[in-house]
C-alpha cells in the first residue's frame, strides 16, 4: 500500500489506522534499538501533502506514478470501458460484427464513431459548442457544468467532512431533500423583501439539512448506531416524508393533484449569475465559498483539528481531552447543512419547485464526489466540477447521439473504483510503483483484542 | 525431536530483526531465549512458526531442513506456539478454539465436537489443567485462557512448544504453576522453547539459555549465571539497576482518591472501594498484574470512564463529574499506557502531536483560529530538549519508534504547569536508552514538587521508581506499602493477598527457614 | 517460601450493575401510545378478518371482532408489561427477550385492528396479507444471507442492492434470450456471483474500503443495468425482456394446512430455494467445519491464520457464495412477481435487506424475522391504502427505516457485529 492511497483505502481513523499502526509499531517495537520501519499507513494523507519520502526519486517517475497520474489514468480507463459499453450496444456495429470475418474493419470503425460520436457529444454538451452561432451558445454547456455541480460539489463536501472525522455520510439524498423541503417552504409560503428572503430560504435549507444529518450524528454519539445504517435508512424515511408533505394542503400547489409544490418568490431566489441566458445561478458562488471555508475550518481551525483528531484516532482524542461524541454531531451539523445548502441550490437555483426528485441522484453522486476528491476540500470541488461536467454533457450526448445518459453512471463509478485501487492501475499501465522503498506491509492490519483482557 | 536454526536472518526492508541466528533445541530441554523488548526474539519465533519466511537461513528438524510456508507446516512438523497476545476466538468455546483448524468431521464436513471435547478433557486431566471444553473463552481468567493454547498445540502433537513472553500476564502463583507444566511437558520428552526478559523465571526453569540483542545471538548462559551477568549479556553493557535517585521530600497530600468505585455493565465491579492519597513531591507506584483495575483508575481520574463513584480531589477541587478537558487544564498530566492508541494520533504530525491536548489554547491558537507558526516554532523547542529523534516536525508520529513516540508523548505532558503527573507503563517498548532518560524526567518532575503516580506491571520499574508502592488487585486495592519492600511479599499482593497477610506471611516462613 | 498456601484473602469485588433502561422506557412509551390510539381512540365498529381464500380446501371461517375490545384488551397487556420491564430493570435484572417480542407480537395486532377498524372498509383478508408479505420478503431473506455470509466472514457487503438487481437483470435477458426460466435462474446466480466477485477483489486484494466498494458497485449495477435497459431492451423488448415465469408449485396436503399452506407451500422454485438456502446458511455457519472457519475468520482472523486457516480465500470464496445467494433473490423479481426488468426495479430493496440482516444480529434465523417483519409492514402499506385508512401510506412505507433505526440504536438490546467485519487482512 502506497502512503497517498490511504484516504481511499482506509475508513479515516476508526480501528484500522490505528490498528495498523499499533501492529506497525509492534514490529518495530521488535526490532533491535527501535528504528522503524516505513510506516504502512502515512501521515501524509491527513494533510494532503506527498510527504518527503519522494523526493529522491526522478522527476520522470515521479510524476508517472504520482497520485495525479493514477487519477487520470482512472478516469481514462473508465472512459475506455465506456467506451467499449457505448460501441457494444451500438445497432451500427451489431449489423457489421455479423461479416465480422471478412471485413474486420467495419465493424472496428462503426465501433469507433460509435464510441468517439458519444463522447464528442458529451464534450461538447459539458464545455464548449462549437457548432454554436453565438458567444452566449458557445459558452453555455460550459455554465451548464457549472450549475450542475453547484449541488455535487456542496453535498460532496458534506461527505468529505464527515469522512475525514472517520464518518461515512451515505445521507446527503435525505439531507438534500429535508434541506430542499425547508428551503422550499420558506421560499413560497413566507413573501419577505429582496435579500432578507434568500438569506432566509438559505438559512431553513441548512437547517434542514443539518437536523437531518444531526439525527445520525447523535445517534452515534450517543448510542454508537452506525451511521451508514442510520443515514440510508434516514434517506428512505426523507423521500418518504416530502411525498406525505407534497399531498399536505401546507406543500401541495393550490389546484394539482401532483406532488409538486408551488413556485418559490422571485426573491426567493439565487439571481442568474451571467444574465437569463443562462441557467447559471449564484448558488454556484456559495459552492465557492463553502470551499473555501471548508478548507479553512478542516486545516485552519482549532474545529478542524478536533474533528481530523477524533477521525483518525478518536481513543487519542478522547485521551486529549476532545470529546468525540461532540466532534460526531458537530460533523454531521456541518455536513448536513451543505447538503442542505445543496437543496437550496436545487429548489432556489435550478428547480424552482420542491418535488420529491428534486434531489435527483446528488446525494449519491456526492459520496463518489468525496471520494475522487479524496476528502479534501479542493479535491472535492474539483471532482464535483468533473462530474458536473459528466452530468451536463449526458443530457448532450443523449439527445444528440441517442446515447443513454446511465453511462455516465458507469463511468463514474468505475473511475472511483480505478481510483480506489491504484495497484490495479498501475499494473494494467505497467507503472512502477510510488517511492523507492519497500512497505514492510506483510503484516496483519488487526490489532485484535487479546481475548478477556480483564480477568 | 531436534529442532535446529542455522544462520537465520530476517529482514524488513533496511532494517535487520534478525542476524544469522543460530539456535538449536535438544528434546526434553527447556530452551530460553532472553533479550530485551525489541531484542528480535518474536521476530525469530514467528519465522519458526512459519508466519514470516526467513530472508536467509535454515531450519533443521532432525537434522532435515524444513521449510515452512505457514502455520500449518509447522504444526505438521510438530511445532507449537503459545503467542504472546492469545490467539483465540473471544466468542467461541474452548471445544471451538482447539477444533478451528484442526477440525474433526462428520457426514458432509459437519463438525464432530465430541471427540474435540474428549481430547481436551484427556489432556486437561493428563496436566491437571482444570478447563471445561464448553466454556466461551472471553468469559475465562487469563491463566485458562493460556491453557487452553497450550491444549492447542498438544492436541495437534506439537513436540516443541514455543512460549512467548508467557508470564507478562500472570501473577506470581499463576507463573509458578506455568514453569511446573513446562517441566511436566519436557519430562514427557517434549521441548520448550521458553521467550522471556525477565531474569528470574528464565533461571528457575530453563535448561539452556540464549540471550539476544539486537537480532543477534550475543551468548548463551547457564542457568546458574548470576542474575547481573545474565543481565548485562543482555542489555549489552554493564547495568546498574539503580537510578540513584534522591529520596523523596514529600510535602502536602494535595492528590487524594476515597472509595473509588467503578460499576460494571456485565459482572463484578471493575474498581471497588479503591482510596489513597498522594503527596507532592513523592512517587506512588501502581503495581499489579495487568488487567486488575488499573487502567480503569487511570481513566477514571481523567475522567475516561463512565459509572464512577466516590471521590477524586486535586487541591482540593472534585474531579469525578468532570470532563476529561477540564481535568487536564486543571494541570493533570497523563501518559496512557498504550501510547499508539491513546496517547497519539499516529497520522498527525509530531508537532501537532506536541499540542494535542493544548491546541485550543494560547498562544496556539486565536480564537478559532489555529496559528501554525507558533505550533511548529513550539515543536522545535521540545524535539530539541527531549532529544525526539525525528526527521522533522512535519513527520507523522506514527513512523517515529516506540521509544521517541514517548518521547513526544511525555514532552507534551511534561511542558506546563502539573498539579498531578500519572503515567501508564511509562517505558513499555522503549529501548533501553530512552529508558533511563524517560525515568529521570519522570524524578525529576517529582522533585519540584509534583505528585506522580506511575502505573507499572514491571516490577522492577516499580521498585526503581517508587516511594510507596500501591497493589492492586480483582479491582480492589490491596494495600499500600514502603518502596523497600521485598519482592516476594509484593508478589502476594498481586496475588490477592492484603499487605498485612503477605508480610506476616513472609515473615512466619523466613522464621521457619531459620 | 511455599506460595502454595491458600490465597483466600479477598473476596472477588462485588457485583454493582449497571442498569439499562432503554427497554422500559421504550416500552412504555409505546404502551401509552397503544392505550391512547389503540384503546381509548378505537372505532366503535367491528373488524372482520378473512382467514382463508374461499378456493381453499380447508375454509376457516371470518374472525369478527370488536375493535374496542381488542384495542383495550392489548393496550392493558401492553402497559403490563411495560410496567414488567421497568420493574424488573429496578431490581437490577435484565427483562427477556420474550417479553419483547410478546408485546411486538401485542403492538402488531392492536395496530391492525386499529388501523383497518378506522379504514373505509374495516375487512381485511388476512391470508392475502400475509402471503403478500411473505413474497415480499423472499429477496430480502435471499440478501439478508449474503449478507450474513459477507459479514460473517469479515467482509462488510453494502452491495447487496448491487447484487439483487443485477440478478434481476441477468435473469430477465438470459430468461428471454433462452426461452427457459432456469436459464435465467443460473444466469442470475453468476450475475450475482460477479458483483461478488469485483467487491471481493477490490476488498479483499486490493484492500480497498470494503463500504465505499458496496456503495461504487450499486451505483455501477444502477448504470449498467439502466444503460442496457435503455439501449437493448427497451429497443427489443419481446427478444431481451420477457422472461418466462416460474409458476407455483404446490406441495399436497401441505398446502392444504389453514392460513400458513398456502403461504409456504404453494411457491415458486424460487422460494423453496430460500428454503434450502436458508437452512443451509444456518446450519452450515454454525455446525459444519467451513462454518467454524468462517465466524473465526470473522472474529479474529489472525487466530485462524496462526491455525492454518486461509484467511483471505475463506473470505473470497464466502462473499462470491453470497453473490450466487443474492443473485438467485434478485431472479426472483423478474422470474416470479413481475416477468420483465424495470430500471432500479429493486428500489433499495438491498438496503432493507442489510437493515434485516442487522435488526437480525447476524444470524440467519434473526434475518428471516427481520425480513419477514419488513414484507409485512411494506404489505401492509399496499393493503391499506386500497382499504382507504387514515394513516397516510407514506408512514407506513418509512416503519421498516424506523424500526431498523431503533435497533442499531440499541433498544432492541445491544447487537454484536463480527468483530473483524469490515477490516481487512493483511497476512503477516
Amino acid at each position: 500500500m502506497s502512503p497517498e492511497d490511504s484516504t481511499m483505502q482506509d475508513p479515516p481513523g476508526e480501528r484500522s489506522i490505528a490498528a495498523a499502526e499499533a501492529t506497525r509499531l509492534e514490529a518495530a517495537a521488535e526490532t533491535a534499538d527501535g528504528t522503524v520501519a516505513p510506516p504502512a499507513v502515512p501521515a501524509a494523507h491527513q494533510s494532503g501533502d506527498l510527504g518527503d519520502d519522494r523526493s529522491r526519486q526522478s522527476a520522470l517517475r515521479q510524476m508517472l506514478s504520482s497520485n495525479a497520474m493514477v487519477s487520470v489514468l482512472s478516469v481514462l480507463l473508465a472512459l475506455i470501458v465506456g467506451g467499449i459499453l457505448i460501441a457494444a450496444t451500438d445497432e451500427e456495429v451489431g449489423e457489421t460484427a455479423s461479416y465480422f470475418f471478412s471485413r474486420p474493419g467495419d465493424m472496428l470503425s462503426a465501433a469507433w464513431s460509435a464510441a468517439a460520436g458519444a463522447y464528442a457529444a458529451l464534450f461538447q454538451g459539458a464545455f464548449f459548442n462549437f457548432g454554436a452561432d453565438s458567444v452566449q451558445r458557445f459558452f453555455y454547456p460550459l455554465t451548464q457544468t457549472l450549475t450542475v455541480a453547484t449541488p455535487l460539489i456542496l453535498a460532496g463536501l458534506g461527505v468529505a467532512v464527515a469522512f475525514r472525522t472517520g464518518l461515512f455520510n451515505i445521507g446527503a439524498q435525505g439531507q438534500i431533500i429535508i434541506g430542499a423541503a425547508m428551503a422550499a417552504w420558506v421560499g413560497f409560503a413566507v413573501h419577505l423583501p429582496v435579500g432578507l428572503h434568500l438569506l432566509l430560504v438559505i438559512i431553513a435549507g441548512m437547517l434542514g439539512g443539518a437536523i437531518w444529518a444531526g439525527i445520525a450524528g447523535i445517534l452515534k454519539a450517543r448510542t454508537g448506531a452506525h451511521e451508514v445504517i442510520v443515514t440510508i435508512m434516514l434517506n428512505y424515511v426523507a423521500i418518504n416524508l416530502v411525498l406525505f408533505l407534497l399531498s399536505t394542503p401546507a406543500f401541495q400547489r393550490p389546484g394539482s393533484s401532483n406532488p409538486i409544490s408551488p413556485q418559490l418568490d422571485a426573491n426567493a431566489m439565487f439571481p442568474p449569475l451571467l444574465g437569463s441566458g443562462f441557467r447559471l445561478h449564484w448558488g454556484f458562488v456559495l459552492a465557492v465559498l463553502a470551499t473555501v471555508f471548508i478548507w479553512w475550518l478542516m486545516n485552519r481551525s482549532t474545529i478542524g483539528f478536533e474533528l481530523k483528531a477524533v477521525g483518525a484516532n478518536p481513543s487519542a482524542a478522547r485521551n486529549a481531552g476532545i470529546s468525540t461524541t461532540k466532534g460526531y454531531v458537530v460533523v454531521m451539523l456541518i455536513a448536513g447543512a451543505l447538503s442542505g445548502l445543496a437543496g437550496v441550490a436545487q429548489v432556489a437555483g435550478t428547480e424552482k419547485v420542491l418535488t420529491s426528485g428534486v434531489a435527483a441522484s446528488f446525494g449519491f453522486d456526492a459520496i463518489t464526489v468525496a471520494l475522487l476528491g479524496r476528502s479534501s476540500p479542493w479535491g472535492t470541488f474539483a471532482a464535483g466540477l468533473l462530474f458536473g461536467a459528466f452530468r451536463a454533457g449526458g443530457v448532450t450526448m443523449q439527445t444528440n447521439t441517442g446515447t443513454s445518459i446511465d453511462i455516465v453512471l458507469v463511468v463514474q463509478s468505475l473511475i472511483v473504483l480505478f481510483i480506489a485501487a491504484p495497484p490495479l492501475v498501475r499494473s494494467l499501465f505497467r507503472i512502477p510503483p510510488p517511492g523507492a522503498f519497500k512497505t514492510t506491509g506483510k503484516r496483519s492490519s488487526k490489532n485484535p483484542k487479546t481475548a478477556g483482557g480483564a480477568a | 525431536m531436534k529442532l535446529e536454526l542455522k544462520g537465520i536472518t530476517k529482514r524488513f526492508g533496511a532494517l535487520v530483526a534478525n542476524d544469522h541466528i543460530d539456535l538449536v533445541v535438544e528434546p526434553g530441554q527447556v530452551h530460553s531465549l532472553l533479550g530485551e523488548n525489541g531484542a528480535g526474539k518474536s521476530t525469530l519465533m514467528n519465522v519458526l512458526y512459519g508466519l514470516y519466511e526467513p530472508t536467509e537461513g535454515e531450519i533443521l528438524v532432525d537434522d532435515r531442513p524444513v521449510t515452512f510456508n505457514g502455520p500449518s507446516d509447522a504444526m505438521a512438523a510438530g511445532i507449537g506456539m503459545v503467542h504472546q497476545h492469545f490467539m483465540l476466538v473471544p466468542v467461541f468455546t474452548v471445544a471451538e478454539n482447539v477444533a478451528l483448524g484442526n477440525e474433526t468431521t462428520k457426514l458432509a464436513g459437519m463438525l464432530n465436537l465430541e471427540q474435540t471435547k474428549r481430547r481436551i478433557r484427556e489432556i486437561s486431566d493428563q496436566y491437571g489443567f482444570d478447563v471445561d471444553p464448553d466454556a466461551v473463552v472471553e468469559d475465562l481468567p487469563v491463566g485458562v485462557q493460556q491453557r487452553v493454547e497450550i491444549i492447542k498445540a498438544l492436541i495437534r502433537d506439537a513436540e516443541v512448544l514455543i512460549l512467548d513472553e508467557p508470564t507478562a500476564v500472570l501473577t506470581p502463583r499463576e507463573t509458578d504453576e506455568l514453569l511446573g507444566i513446562m517441566r511436566q511437558l519436557t519430562e514427557d520428552g517434549k521441548s520448550v522453547v521458553f521467550i522471556s526478559h525477565k531474569l528470574r523465571e528464565v533461571k528457575a526453569v530453563s535448561d539452556v539459555i540464549t540471550v539476544i540483542r539486537r537480532g543477534k545471538v550475543v551468548g548463551s548462559a547457564d542457568p546458574s549465571a548470576s542474575t547481573t551477568e545474565l543481565a548485562s549479556l543482555m542489555v549489552g553493557r554493564s547495568v546498574s539497576l539503580n537510578l540513584n535517585k534522591a529520596p523523596a521530600t514529600p510535602g502536602e497530600e494535595t492528590f487524594v482518591v476515597e472509595n473509588l468505585t467503578i460499576a460494571s455493565a456485565t459482572g463484578p465491579a471493575l474498581l471497588d472501594g479503591v482510596s489513597f492519597g498522594i503527596r507532592r513531591g513523592e512517587i506512588l507506584a501502581v503495581a499489579g498484574v495487568q488487567g486488575n483495575g488499573q487502567t480503569e483508575l487511570t481513566e477514571a481520574i481523567m475522567g475516561l470512564q463512565d459509572h464512577v463513584t466516590g471521590s477524586i480531589r486535586l487541591d482540593g477541587e472534585e474531579l469525578v463529574g468532570r470532563r476529561t478537558r477540564d481535568i487536564i487544564n486543571s494541570g493533570v498530566g497523563f501518559v496512557p499506557e498504550d501510547r499508539n492508541v491513546d496517547g497519539l494520533v499516529g497520522t498527525f504530525s509530531v508537532a501537532e502531536n506536541l499540542v494535542l491536548n493544548r491546541y485550543d489554547q494560547a498562544p496556539f491558537a486565536r480564537g478559532v483560529s489555529l496559528r501554525p507558526a507558533v505550533i511548529e516554532a513550539n515543536a522545535a523547542e521540545k524535539i530539541t530538549e527531549f532529544d525526539i529523534r525525528t526527521q522533522s516536525a512535519a513527520t507523522a508520529a506514527g513512523t517515529l519508534s516506540g521509544g521517541n513516540q514517548q518521547k513526544v508523548v511525555m514532552a507534551r505532558e511534561l511542558s506546563r504547569p502539573l498539579q498531578l503527573f500519572i503515567a501508564s507503563q511509562p517505558t513499555r517498548g522503549v529501548d533501553v536508552g530512552s529508558i533511563e532518560f524517560l525515568h529521570r524526567r519522570i524524578i525529576s518532575e517529582r522533585d519540584v514538587g509534583t505528585p506522580v503516580m506511575i502505573v507499572s506491571t514491571e516490577l522492577d520499574e516499580v521498585l526503581e521508581l517508587a516511594d510507596r508502592i500501591a497493589v492492586l488487585y480483582g479491582g480492589r486495592l490491596m494495600g499500600i506499602v514502603p518502596a523497600d519492600t521485598s519482592r516476594d511479599v509484593l508478589g502476594q499482593m498481586m496475588a490477592g493477598m492484603s499487605a498485612d497477610e503477605a508480610t506476616a506471611q513472609h515473615t512466619d516462613s523466613k522464621g521457619g527457614a531459620k | 517460601m511455599s506460595t502454595a498456601t491458600t490465597l483466600p484473602a479477598s473476596t472477588p469485588a462485588a457485583t454493582v450493575g449497571v442498569r439499562s433502561w432503554k427497554t422500559p422506557i421504550i416500552l412504555m412509551v409505546l404502551s401509552l401510545l397503544g392505550l391512547a390510539v389503540f384503546a381509548l381512540g378505537a372505532p366503535s365498529n367491528d373488524v372482520t378478518f378473512r382467514l382463508s381464500d374461499p378456493g381453499e380446501a380447508i375454509v376457516l371461517p371470518e374472525l369478527v371482532v370488536s375493535a374496542p375490545v381488542v384495542g383495550w384488551f392489548t393496550a392493558v397487556l401492553m402497559v403490563a408489561a411495560a410496567a414488567w420491564a421497568l420493574m424488573l430493570t429496578r431490581s437490577g435484572r435484565r427483562v427477556p427477550v420474550w417479553v419483547v417480542a410478546v408485546f411486538g407480537l401485542l403492538f402488531v395486532i392492536g395496530f391492525l385492528t386499529w388501523v383497518v377498524g378506522s379504514a373505509n372498509t374495516p375487512n381485511v383478508a388476512l391470508y392475502g396479507l400475509l402471503s403478500g408479505s411473505f413474497a415480499l420478503a423472499i429477496p430480502l431473506i435471499f440478501g439478508s444471507l449474503s449478507g450474513v455470509l459477507c459479514e460473517r466472514s469479515g467482509v462488510v457487503n453494502i452491495a447487496i442492492e448491487g447484487q439483487l438487481l443485477f440478478g434481476a437483470f441477468a435473469a430477465a435477458v438470459a430468461g428471454s434470450l433462452s426461452g427457459n426460466a432456469f436459464v435465467g435462474l443460473f444466469a442470475a446466480a453468476v450475475a450475482g456471483a460477479m458483483v461478488s466477485l469485483v467487491l471481493a477483489v477490490f476488498s479483499i486484494k486490493y484492500i480497498v474500503n470494503q463500504v465505499i466498494v458496496g456503495v461504487v458497485l450499486n451505483v455501477l449495477v444502477s448504470g449498467l443495468t439502466g444503460f442496457l435497459f435503455s439501449t437493448l431492451l427497451s429497443s427489443d423488448a419481446a427478444k431481451w425482456n420477457s422472461p418466462p415465469s416460474l409458476p407455483p408449485i404446490r406441495i399436497p396436503l401441505l398446502a392444504d394446512i389453514p392460513i400458513l399452506g398456502p403461504i409456504l407451500f404453494n411457491q415458486s422454485i424460487v422460494g423453496y430455494l430460500m428454503y434450502i438456502a436458508l437452512a443451509a446458511v444456518y446450519i452450515g455457519l454454525f455446525h459444519s467445519k467451513w462454518g467454524l472457519r468462517t465466524r473465526a475468520v470473522g472474529e479474529h482472523p489472525k487466530a485462524a491464520d496462526t491455525l492454518g486457516v486461509n484467511v483471505n480465500r475463506t473470505r473470497f470464496m464466502n462473499v462470491l457464495l453470497a453473490g450466487v445467494v443474492a443473485g438467485v433473490g434478485g431472479a426472483f423479481f423478474t422470474l416470479v412477481s413481475v416477468s420483465a426488468f424495470n430500471r432500479d426495479m429493486t428500489g433499495g430493496q438491498g438496503y432493507i435487506a442489510l437493515a434485516a440482516l442487522i435488526l437480525g444480529r447476524w444470524n440467519p434465523l434473526g434475518a428471516l424475522l427481520a425480513a419477514l417483519l419488513f414484507g409485512f409492514a411494506t404489505n401492509l402499506q399496499y393493503v391499506l391504502s386500497l382499504l382507504g385508512t387514515a394513516v397516510p401510506n407514506q408512514f407506513l412505507a418509512m416503519l421498516p427505516y424506523i424500526v431498523t433505526i431503533f435497533a442499531v440504536a440499541g433498544v432492541v438490546g445491544k447487537s454484536r457485529a463480527p468483530a473483524a467485519s469490515g477490516v481487512p487482512y493483511i497476512k503477516g
